[in-house]
């Protein structure tokens, strides 16, 4: 009898090392990425300084030269795009869903939400380059510009824009569903409308939440590569306007890692590159996550 | 007069969100219509069930097999390995340490931001370790890094099922002097359907990611033979597919686009509906 | 090897506190608590809501470990094994001896059988087949459930009445045989009339088991109880007889507290 029980508090014993060692690795996980990538990129940092990385324009690989200025303006302003144009559509969706709707609705919304997200990233790539792209380059560019092929900062930010509204309007939705009836009913009884309702109680009560999800949606947003190498054009330059092509930083990871190996301190960029994706995504959703953690034990 | 601006605002938002709900079902409309439209226009029996013929990038002859096969090897191999490794970590989540531990708020915290670090970063990041144990661009390769990329989304995904349950039914187990590797057979037991769910939207996610798996399981015109033998995988057929010039090679990556989009669909779809779990997006 | 059927060998020993101190996260919520708890006797532990009183009896039971941030001192002996220090082998053995009927009813998402079986399992009280259907039955028998759940027995256990459900809880408890039996406020979840067939019940049960009741329904208490424990604010006040307490309170507090001046 002692002894069966003494094996059963064993194994218990056994399982709980087992699963706190999982757990501790996980946390070395994400240490050992940073340091790997900072070890990698560091030829680079060790006759550069970040700041000159940065705002440096010239991008010639094989004399040395790594300005990242344009990677970085692309990155930036595909994400601005990108982010002004989800933001007011998924908020609207999302009051919608959750304030106005009737049933029929969102048995409609809901799985379209679903089909958004389950997508595959080449898949919007596949459809902004065989709807957006010659949308754009057809019959959008030719009121504004000369010439544009169509595969512009425009383009990329339409596609990432779709991809990211699944993640924002359940973000919001989620938030918005969790503010107390009461308080909705309590606003409804001293007559205002259900959009001042909105506006005032539903909306004013969920902005810490609603800054987060927007951080993580910019997080997502910086960091998606297929679909955006697709439609962005890449060349290495400061975009002008939204007809013009640019260039992220995921799309030149992703383009040139078959020949960095060939060209000295190319690999070092390169790396670069990837932790400065690293570092970003990991300090927004650090943020973000922490205040919805905060949000949601208020509830 | 204050009165009137009250309804027309309500009116003017109105408006707004029925743009707004329309632009998003046109969105997912025009996406599968072109998918869809373009990929029955170009499918063949032949192209899913050959091998390339006479050079896959050019001739356009054969089909895309390799890169369906690689594909459910790489998925299937790392959807073992995740389970091995998130679920231990989930139930140590929520049965082994106790409710508000600091610990966990942390592991949750990390496996947030693990869950939000880019694909493209992941393969990096398996490739600068490949360089550093020489290892070549392979099946193997492949398997690791999409294992890499699904734990989190399977950590995250069961541990949000596993919240659910019920803490005072551990309390009873605890009660009657069950052990935590007793309680947690109850528990497992009763979160199996979640479980499942959680698994076949995050086996979703993996098989349609592209970025990852392009450092590291390089190309092939072979189903693979060896761990140690590179691979294609559909994601990145399709991407290589439409950016070669002849239009008869595009069509191949039509074709593959739509078969993609179908095992996808019907694995997230599937998984979202068995436990009624709809839009839970952020998974 | 043929396993006979275990049965426990059952001591009458008290459940007896010790200078027992409770915080959770700095908080003090228990403050030096010292009591004697009878063998084979009802004893209720009363008090106004927040006053630890469940706290308290989850100490008993070491529930209190799945709490972050908790820190206790004192004892809690059972013979000569003290609850607050045991772990590993003494700790689940202890569990076993001292069960906890929860104020919710909890039934394990399982079947009606295996609900009652699963403790019999873990501890290896008896093997599977006859014998642990015969165990089953017993238990059953034990609450008067067994005429209910009759022909559906592997059905799940949710199914059954709030009321059955309760009883079945105790069914599942009795089932590893344990000396004590804890009741956090057992019947609060129910009906008037499952509440009273549960009270019958312990009644009926304290010839074999030593039960602790909490209770803020001072007339359940007055029906039942042998002893009775006054808790107000973390701190024993008042034990004694069920006589002694309900009818000659020494304390002003308690004659408040039994004149309803504040519950």
């Amino acid at each position: 009898m002692i002894h069966r029980n003494r094996r059963r508090v064993r194994r218990d014993k056994t399982s709980a090392i087992v699963m706190m060692v999982m757990v501790i690795a996980s946390f070395a996980f994400v240490a050992a990425m940073a340091v790997g990538l900072y070890l990698k990129a560091q030829p680079l940092l060790s006759d550069h300084s970040i700041w000159q990385l940065l705002t440096a324009r010239e991008w010639k690989p094989s004399q040395n030269e790594f300005g990242f200025l344009p990677f970085v303006m692309s990155t930036l302003l595909v994400t601005a795009i990108a982010l002004l144009l989800a933001l007011p559509l998924s908020f609207f969706t999302a009051v919608y869903l959750t304030e106005y709707a009737r049933t029929w609705v969102k048995k409609l919304v809901y799985p379209a939400l679903d089909i958004l997200a389950s997508l595959p990233s080449v898949i919007y790539g596949v459809w902004g380059t065989l709807l957006i792209v010659p949308l754009i380059s057809k019959h959008i560019a030719p009121h504004f510009v000369e010439f544009s092929s169509g595969y512009t900062l425009l383009a990329s930010g339409l596609v990432l824009c779709v991809m990211v509204l699944p993640l924002m309007v359940s973000l919001f939705v989620e938030l918005f569903s969790a503010v107390p009836n009461q308080l909705r009913e309590a606003s409804t009884a001293m007559g205002a409308t259900p959009w001042q309702t909105t506006r005032r109680v539903v909306v004013r009560s969920s902005i810490p939440g609603m800054i987060a999800a927007v951080v993580l949606a910019v997080s997502k947003a910086m960091g998606e590569t297929i679909a955006v190498l697709m439609v962005c054009g890449n060349m290495p330059q400061i975009p002008h306007s939204v007809f013009d092509a640019c260039y992220p930083l995921p799309a030149l990871l992703a383009n040139n890692y078959g020949e960095m190996l060939s060209v000295p301190r190319y690999e070092a960029a390169l790396m670069f590159s990837a932790l400065i994706l690293f570092v970003v995504v990991l300090l927004f959703n650090l943020i973000s996550r922490i205040i919805l953690n905060r949000v949601k034990a208020k509830d | 007069m204050k009165l009137k601006s009250k309804y027309v605002s309500e009116v003017l938002v109105r408006a707004l969100m029925i743009l707004s709900i329309v632009a998003v079902v046109a969105f997912v409309i025009s996406i599968l219509y072109i998918i869809f439209h373009k990929g029955i226009q170009s499918i063949t029996w032949a192209m899913i069930t050959q091998l390339p013929q006479g050079g896959f990038f050019i001739s356009g002859e054969g089909g895309f097999l390799n890169a369906i096969v690689g594909s459910l090897y790489i998925v299937l191999a790392a959807t073992v390995l995740g389970l091995l490794i998130s679920v231990p970590i989930v139930v140590y989540l929520n049965i082994y340490l106790k409710k508000d531990s600091r610990l966990g708020y942390f592991c949750r915290l990390t496996f947030d931001v693990l869950y939000g670090i880019p694909s493209i970063v992941y393969g990096a990041f398996a490739f600068i370790i490949m360089i550093a144990v020489g290892m070549k661009p392979s099946l193997l390769a492949g398997i690791v890094v999409t294992t890499m990329l699904i734990i989190p989304i399977m950590v995250r995904s069961m541990d949000e099922v596993a919240r659910e349950f019920p803490r005072r039914l551990l309390d009873v187990t605890y009660s009657m002097g069950a052990t935590r590797w007793e309680a947690m057979r109850v528990v497992l037991r009763q979160i199996m359907p979640g479980l499942t769910t959680a698994t076949l939207l995050s086996v979703g996610r993996a098989i349609g990611d592209t970025a990852a798996v392009m450092f590291t399981a390089g190309f092939s015109d072979f189903i693979p033979k060896t761990l140690g033998q590179q691979t294609a995988t559909l994601p990145l057929s399709i991407f290589n597919l439409l950016t070669m010039p002849s239009a008869k090679v595009q069509e191949k990556a039509y074709a593959a686009a739509l078969v993609l989009t179908i095992i996808v669909l019907i694995i997230s779809l599937t998984g979202r509906y068995l436990s009624g779990r709809v839009s839970k997006n952020k998974i | 090897m043929a396993m006979k059927e275990r049965t426990v060998k059952r001591t009458a020993q008290p459940l007896v506190v010790k200078n027992l101190n409770l915080s959770i996260g700095g908080t003090p919520i228990l403050k030096n608590i010292n009591l004697e708890l009878p063998a084979h006797k009802i004893t209720c532990i009363v008090g106004p809501s927040g006053c630890g009183k469940s706290t308290l009896l989850k100490t008993l039971n070491r529930l209190t470990d799945m709490t972050d941030d908790v820190h206790i001192e004192g004892s809690v002996l059972l013979g000569d094994q003290d609850i607050i220090k045991a772990s590993g082998v003494e700790l689940i053995e202890l569990r076993r001896r001292i069960g906890l009927v929860p104020q919710q009813p909890t039934p394990l998402p399982m079947s009606i059988y295996d609900n009652v079986a699963y403790g019999r399992r873990i501890h290896k009280l008896s093997r599977a087949g006859r014998q642990m259907h015969k165990s089953v039955l017993r238990y059953l028998n034990a609450v008067g459930l067994v005429t209910e759940v009759k022909g559906k027995l592997h059905s799940s256990a949710s199914r059954l009445s709030i009321g059955q459900q309760q009883r079945l809880c105790l069914a599942r408890s009795l089932a590893v045989e344990p000396e004590y039996i804890l009741a956090d406020e057992a019947t609060s979840a129910l009906d008037p009339i499952s509440s009273r067939t549960v009270e019958d019940l312990f009644v009926k049960l304290k010839e074999d088991y030593s039960i602790i009741m909490v209770t803020h329904t001072l007339s359940q208490a007055q029906r039942i109880a042998d002893y009775v424990v006054f808790i107000y604010m973390g701190e024993v006040v008042e034990t004694g007889t069920a006589d002694q307490v309900f009818n000659h309170p020494q304390h002003e507090l308690t004659q408040n507290y039994l004149k309803g001046i504040f519950s």
